[in-house]
């Protein structure tokens, strides 16, 4: 048993990468990732990843930002101190609705790119996770594990088939580490 | 991707021969990989030098109090909103091209988006700086915002369209912020994994770790969707209550319901034409002649063509209607306007604002170089008098003619707002310096589907109509960075 853990298909091709994916799909290789310099449409179906449910938790913190917001009017024009101003009411709803909506909007953008960051832990400081670093240049890489998948011959064939101009066995899950 | 291809009939999105993803990269991380060439240095040491005015002029006003500007009792606002006006306007072009052009699926946004974002950023800046120091007392600008206090917590009043402006500035720069810095981490990855030593560990930290996996690009194509679909409505907002705090006076002539939208087209009018300003040099300076090609100019130029007719339809209307209400006061505003002692700031905003965008009806003139970058300083001059003649002219005549009075700026007023021009080249320059210019991600994307190379490859395999091609082939004549040979290959013999 060699002491590699992950196989790298590096491609130079979007369309090749995805040719790889179904070439190694056919024959039951199981797909650790893929890292990709730009975002491939499509990928996520091939690989089984489920879609985002990033939309709800935006919607959510929508409601609650909008909620923040009409309750930050209404306690402090209505319930906690209503002035007098120029015998208006003090409950003005259609004034309340610029601020009601900046909180809408403000609490949406925060929520939603927190969530994001914190489930991919992506945060100022954190250790790159990177297992070829041209997979942010020009390189489309597709990793597979290597003690999951044993035909590791069958595994290199099969990538280079597809296109793969190199393929790595890195001993290291990530190389960026230092 | 392989499986459809763009229409031929579609201009190409970005030029030149051999451009692959290593070269795309290669291009736009130039400038920020290598020391800063004469161009940038020159521009640097100007710009700063102009920053530096800035902060003695702002330090002078907090210092001796705005008693240092030209205002007087009768014009109480003058350079200092015009100026604010002026900057927040500018700072609509980079939300607009982000988030509306994302709707709208234009995919020649992906080229200009960044630059055009970091500049909303550094002009939302500068105008945040004047609603500080118009306050006076500085130090007590956080007033406006809702805080406990010792007043029997007397709370700001949200009735208020200069309450609802803070919100709204404030809302705007941060959501701005962080549409901006979240398109940033791919591209700030890209230079991490491609630096070495310090410069790696400060990219590093910067690019939050960021590794491309499908996950992450899922989710960020989500995030970006949903951010442009609420910055959208969110940047329509800001200029509405911005021109709210004049329509909900009583001042004639800022008392129409026609400035919401009336504001919102001079906003994007003007953002766009100093993204034209920038990018027209940036372009030249930094060689991204094949990334910003003369399509984007074009269409650019096409938005300001159409936002200035909106402005002045907007600029008729408020005659019309001012003769229309039959009200004295509003009448005598606008003839004043017309002929009164300031004749002279609204007739230099009718001709650059109204005159001069219809130019561009002429492709001659839209595709021009030099005649785009010296329009778009022309629209930016006159939406700087727009904004002059809206407040100066509609105060220096009070209801009583014995407080009637002009405006003169004094050198802090000129120094305050030469200055910020400086402040926001500094910003921009150092910005071109330390971050990718171009989306180098999203440029990536168009390779397979947008580029010319693609283009000519899917002539040269033939299938194609001849009649199309032509049409291609026509419409890359006005391109500066494709050569006549180069179209000439592309016939169809």
């Amino acid at each position: 048993m060699s002491n590699f853990k992950y196989i790298i298909g590096s491609f130079a091709d979007p369309d090749e990468l995805m040719d790889g994916i179904d070439k190694l799909q056919a024959n039951n290789v199981s797909i650790y990732d893929c890292f990709t310099p730009m975002p491939i449409h499509g990928i996520e179906a091939k690989l089984g990843v489920k879609p985002s449910r990033l939309p709800i938790a935006a919607f959510c913190f929508g409601l609650l930002g909008g909620t923040l917001g009409f309750s930050l009017l209404y306690y402090t024009m209505f319930y906690d101190w209503p002035m007098n101003i120029g015998g208006k009411p003090a409950l003005p709803l259609p004034d309340f609705v610029p601020v009601t909506f900046e909180c809408t909007i403000l609490i949406t953008a925060l929520g939603m790119v927190a969530t994001f960051f914190y489930r991919n832990h992506l945060f100022p400081g954190r250790a790159p996770r990177v297992m070829d670093l041209r997979a942010t240049d020009d390189r489309f890489i597709l990793a597979v594990d290597a003690n999951d998948n044993t035909d590791h011959a069958k595994i290199e064939t099969l990538l280079k088939e597809a296109g793969a101009v190199e393929v790595k066995y890195n001993e290291r899950k990530y190389v960026s580490y230092e | 991707m392989s499986s459809h291809n763009e229409s031929i009939l579609r201009e190409p999105l970005v030029t030149g021969k051999d451009i692959t993803y290593a070269k795309v990269t290669d291009d736009i991380l130039l400038p920020v990989e290598n020391k800063p060439n004469k161009a940038w240095w020159i521009g640097f040491i100007l710009a700063a030098l102009g920053a530096l005015l800035w902060v003695f002029s702002v330090g002078y006003t907090f210092w001796t109090g705005i008693g240092a500007w030209g205002l007087n009792k009768t014009v109480g606002w003058a350079w200092d909103i015009t100026d604010f006006v002026w900057w927040v306007g500018i700072g609509h072009a980079g939300t607009l091209i982000s988030a509306v052009l994302l709707l709208f699926r234009q995919n020649w946004r992906n080229s200009i988006n960044r630059s055009a974002e970091a500049m909303t950023i550094f002009a939302v800046i500068c105008a945040a700086t004047y609603v500080v120091a118009h306050m006076g007392r500085p130090w007590l600008a956080y007033w406006i915002f809702p805080l406990p206090n010792q007043f029997g917590s007397l709370w700001v009043n949200f009735n208020s369209p200069l309450v609802w402006d803070a919100f709204a500035i404030s809302t705007y720069f941060t959501v701005s912020l962080v549409f901006w810095y979240c398109g940033l981490l791919p591209d700030i990855a890209s230079v991490r994994d491609r630096a070495a030593g310090l410069k790696r560990r400060i990219y590093s930290i910067m690019s939050f770790g960021w590794n491309g996996s499908v996950k992450t690009w899922q989710r960020f194509e989500i995030v970006s969707l949903i951010l442009a679909g609420i910055s959208t409505p969110l940047v329509l907002s800001v200029h509405t209550i911005v021109s709210m705090d004049f329509a909900t006076s009583v001042i004639p002539g800022w008392h129409t319901t026609i400035f919401p939208p009336y504001f919102v087209a001079g906003a994007i009018f003007s953002g766009f034409a100093m993204v034209q300003t920038l990018l027209l040099v940036m372009r030249k300076v930094l060689n991204f002649e094949n990334y910003i090609t003369m399509f984007h100019i074009e269409s650019m130029n096409k938005i300001i063509m159409v936002t200035g007719s909106i402005v002045g339809i907007a600029y008729l209307t408020e005659l019309f209607i001012a003769w229309y209400s039959g009200s004295e006061y509003e009448m005598y505003a606008f003839a004043n306007r017309i002929a009164g002692p300031y004749w002279w700031a609204y007739w230099t905003m009718m001709t650059c604002n109204v005159i001069s965008p219809q130019l561009f009806w002429f492709k001659k003139i839209r595709t021009s170089i030099p005649i785009s970058w010296v329009l778009s300083i022309v629209v930016n001059i006159g939406m700087w008098f727009e904004r002059f003649v809206i407040i100066v002219t509609s105060l220096h005549r009070d209801y009583l003619p014995s407080s009637w009075a002009m405006f003169y700026p004094t050198w802090t007023d000129v120094g305050i707002f030469v200055g910020s021009i400086g402040l926001f080249f500094t910003l921009f320059l150092l910005f071109l310096r330390f971050l990718p210019g171009i989306a180098i991600a999203e440029v990536k994307l168009l390779l397979k589907s947008a580029s010319l190379q693609q283009k000519t490859k899917l002539i040269k395999e033939g299938h194609l109509d001849k009649e199309q091609v032509e049409f291609f082939r026509n419409s890359l004549t006005k391109y500066d960075s494709v050569t006549a040979d180069e179209i000439k290959e592309l016939e169809i013999k």
